[in-house]
């Protein structure tokens, strides 16, 4: 995160005002991780034999939703966005389900990485055809959501498929500490492994370039169109993992998109990443997709109508969008 | 371009093409009725003897509900915005007209939805206009408020399939001489109100110049809140218009019935040359992209293809077309 390198100079200087630097630039996550602490702490209330279970089923539920956010997440902060991303999911889902049924478990690894790979050529195709046809993002990828779904009935028209005994054991139970679903683990890992060096390469400038000034980054030398295409593929990644996350938890493959592309938005929106590109981490969005699933929990445990659940999902949604307009359109005029 | 082109001179080898891109430009209905016009004679080739008066009444039936969406996708996007709350609001409205349909009765259950919807679209309208909401955003979060609140509805009320009051049945499913559907009784109506409001009045202009630029429109004296306001309410109304046809076509009352119709609504206009960015496009392009879009799904079912194929090439027409758009307009 400190990768704005003139802050960082000054921050070794002065530890105090590097923490509060610090703290300024991640305050909506730190905003975040307060609220859901808060809300753990409500339903530990409402709910005293919430515990090691209610964890881990949190974790599985929520993994799918956090690599759809995470690959949202990456397309917004280049200033774009991608409405196919729930249909690619099931694009892979299905093609990784129906490859891995009935075959042995090493196959099994092949079909991952495959599944991998198609992820990333699903992503490319997206990010050369908005950059090629100069066509606005919108349109390319809600087109394109019609597309990937359409090879994913083609792939498997009804649900079915298999997967690899690993697979599923990859994500569900814990990892030492019973407190440490394994669901977590693996999403800690995939951000450390993939995100992270991207975010601290020329890459990751250049994404975030892009995203706050197009002009400004190709002045500076960015070429535009190659990084926009490098964030589509990036997402593909992600919503691959995403897809296969879904093969684990569910065993099959389902042909039809789930509702992950809204949500992966309105998580992104939550998670404090700007829609109009540049400002925001992945890490935001990943805790807004916890703490959603989490008022859902809660609801359930308050026997509140898990509609009513919906409806505050959408309020959350307009309500933070509208304070952050406020807090622009005051800060605009001052 | 066509002016760069006839000004270098007149034995210009790119003349006839930058014609075509100008007659594309700034005709882009007569391309768009060409397509139309060969896609409905592949309909005929492919199936000899299908093209008939009662096929054009059947493509005629689905495109009228699909074209009313749309329209309320048009006059969105013309402004810059976009309405993906369209999918609940119009399901909400059939739903709530078929669970008063048996107690309160239908007119009733009509008032009820509209003023529904009327709300729904007022505080979208509130959002993006006064609070400055990004309405992709907005329409979204207003789509699962308004899911969440039907649904709630639907467990105090339980309402089964023949809860369709039977004048939306014959509204949505019937027609004169089983030939002219009587759908085009709302639709007519309604077309003509988008298209001349559009054309003729100080509204339908304020509409253009607020996509176009939003800050020279609000320079020039536009109040471009209180048009958005409207604009929702209107793009709300028409939504519930659409899902009172819709439940009659389907004679299903479901909570969640034409979300499938949402992103075709937006393609059908994309397809008619209403540009997402704002400030270009028109109605009557939408309306021929609705016929282009009904058409090519009727035509993949007749041969066969499993929905699969279809959703694969509208997904690559959409692209297509737009790209032929961008083009030749040139914009980026």
């Amino acid at each position: 995160m400190s990768a704005l390198s003139g802050t960082v100079d000054t921050a070794r200087a002065r530890p105090a005002d590097a923490l509060a630097a610090w703290t300024r630039r991640n305050a909506w996550d730190l905003g975040l991780v307060g609220f859901l602490v808060g809300l753990l702490v409500f339903t530990k209330l409402i709910q005293p034999s919430y515990g090691v279970p209610g964890v881990q089923g949190l974790a599985i539920s929520v993994l799918p939703l956090a690599l759809a956010a995470v690959a949202q997440a990456i397309v917004v902060l280049s200033g774009g966005i991608d409405l196919s991303l729930g249909s690619m999911m099931a694009l892979v889902n299905v093609v990784a389900a129906t490859q891995m049924q009935g075959q042995s478990e090493e196959f099994g690894v092949a079909v991952v990485l495959g599944a991998l790979l198609l992820g990333l050529a699903l992503g490319a195709v997206n990010g050369s055809l908005i950059v090629l046809t100069r066509v606005p993002d919108i349109v390319v990828t809600l087109a394109m959501s019609f597309v990937w779904a359409g090879f994913a009935l083609l792939v498997l028209p009804t649900p079915g498929g298999g997967s690899a005994k690993w697979l599923p054991e990859l994500v569900t139970g814990s990892l030492g500490n019973e407190w440490i679903p394994k669901a977590a683990v693996v999403l800690i890992i995939v951000i450390a492994l993939i995100w992270i060096p991207v975010r601290r390469s020329w890459l990751g400038l250049s994404l975030y370039a892009i995203g706050s000034n197009r002009l400004a980054a190709f002045r500076s030398g960015v070429s535009v169109g190659r990084t926009r295409i490098l964030a589509y593929t990036l997402m593909g990644l992600f919503a691959a993992l995403g897809g296969l996350s879904l093969t684990a938890s569910t065993g099959i493959g389902i042909p039809v998109p789930g509702p992950y592309t809204l949500l992966s938005v309105a998580a992104v929106v939550l998670g404090g990443v700007s829609l109009a590109g540049g400002r925001g981490s992945v890490f935001g969005p990943i805790l807004a997709v916890i703490i959603l699933q989490l008022i859902r929990t809660d609801m359930t445990f308050l026997d509140v109508d898990t509609n009513l659940a919906t409806v505050l999902q959408g309020l959350i949604l307009i309500g933070l969008e509208l304070i952050g307009s406020l807090v622009q359109i005051r800060a605009s005029r001052a | 371009m066509s002016g760069l082109a006839s000004a270098s001179g007149a034995p210009n080898p790119w003349l006839t093409a930058a014609a075509w891109r100008g007659l594309f430009r700034d005709r882009p209905m007569i391309p768009l009725l060409g397509l139309l016009a060969v896609l409905v004679v592949i309909s005929d080739l492919v199936r000899p003897g299908i093209v008939s008066p009662e096929w054009v009444s059947v493509i005629l039936r689905a495109a009228v509900l699909l074209a009313i969406l749309a329209g309320c996708q048009t006059l969105t996007m013309l402004t810059g915005g976009i309405d993906l709350s369209v999918g609940a609001v119009a399901s909400m409205s059939g739903f709530v007209v078929a669970s008063f349909a048996a107690g309160a009765g239908t007119p009733t259950g009509i008032v009820v939805a509209l003023v529904a919807a009327a709300l729904a679209g007022f505080v979208t309208g509130i959002g993006v206009g006064v609070f400055r909401v990004h309405p992709l955003i907005m329409t979204l979060g207003m789509s699962f408020v308004i899911l969440g609140l039907a649904n709630v509805w639907q467990l105090q009320s339980v309402v089964t399939s023949t809860g369709v009051p039977p004048a939306f049945r014959w509204l949505g499913s019937q027609a004169f001489a089983d030939v002219v559907p009587f759908s085009l009784l709302v639709f007519l109506p309604v077309a003509g109100l988008i298209l001349v409001g559009l054309k003729v009045t100080g509204y339908g202009r304020l509409l253009y110049a607020i996509g176009d630029n939003p800050v020279a429109a609000r320079l020039s004296g536009a109040r471009s809140w209180q048009v958005l306001v409207v604009l929702y309410v209107v793009s709300a109304l028409l939504a519930a218009v659409a899902g009172f046809l819709y439940s009659g076509y389907t004679n299903v009352a479901s909570v969640t019935l034409v979300d499938s119709a949402v992103l075709p609504s937006v393609a059908a206009a994309v397809i008619g040359g209403t540009s997402i960015l704002g400030g270009r496009g028109g109605y009557g392009g939408t309306i021929v992209g609705t016929l282009i879009l009904t058409v090519i799904s009727s035509l993949l079912s007749s041969l066969g293809y499993p929905e699969a194929v279809r959703q694969i090439l509208f997904g690559t027409i959409i692209v297509a077309v737009a790209a032929a758009y961008t083009r030749v307009t040139g914009e980026a």
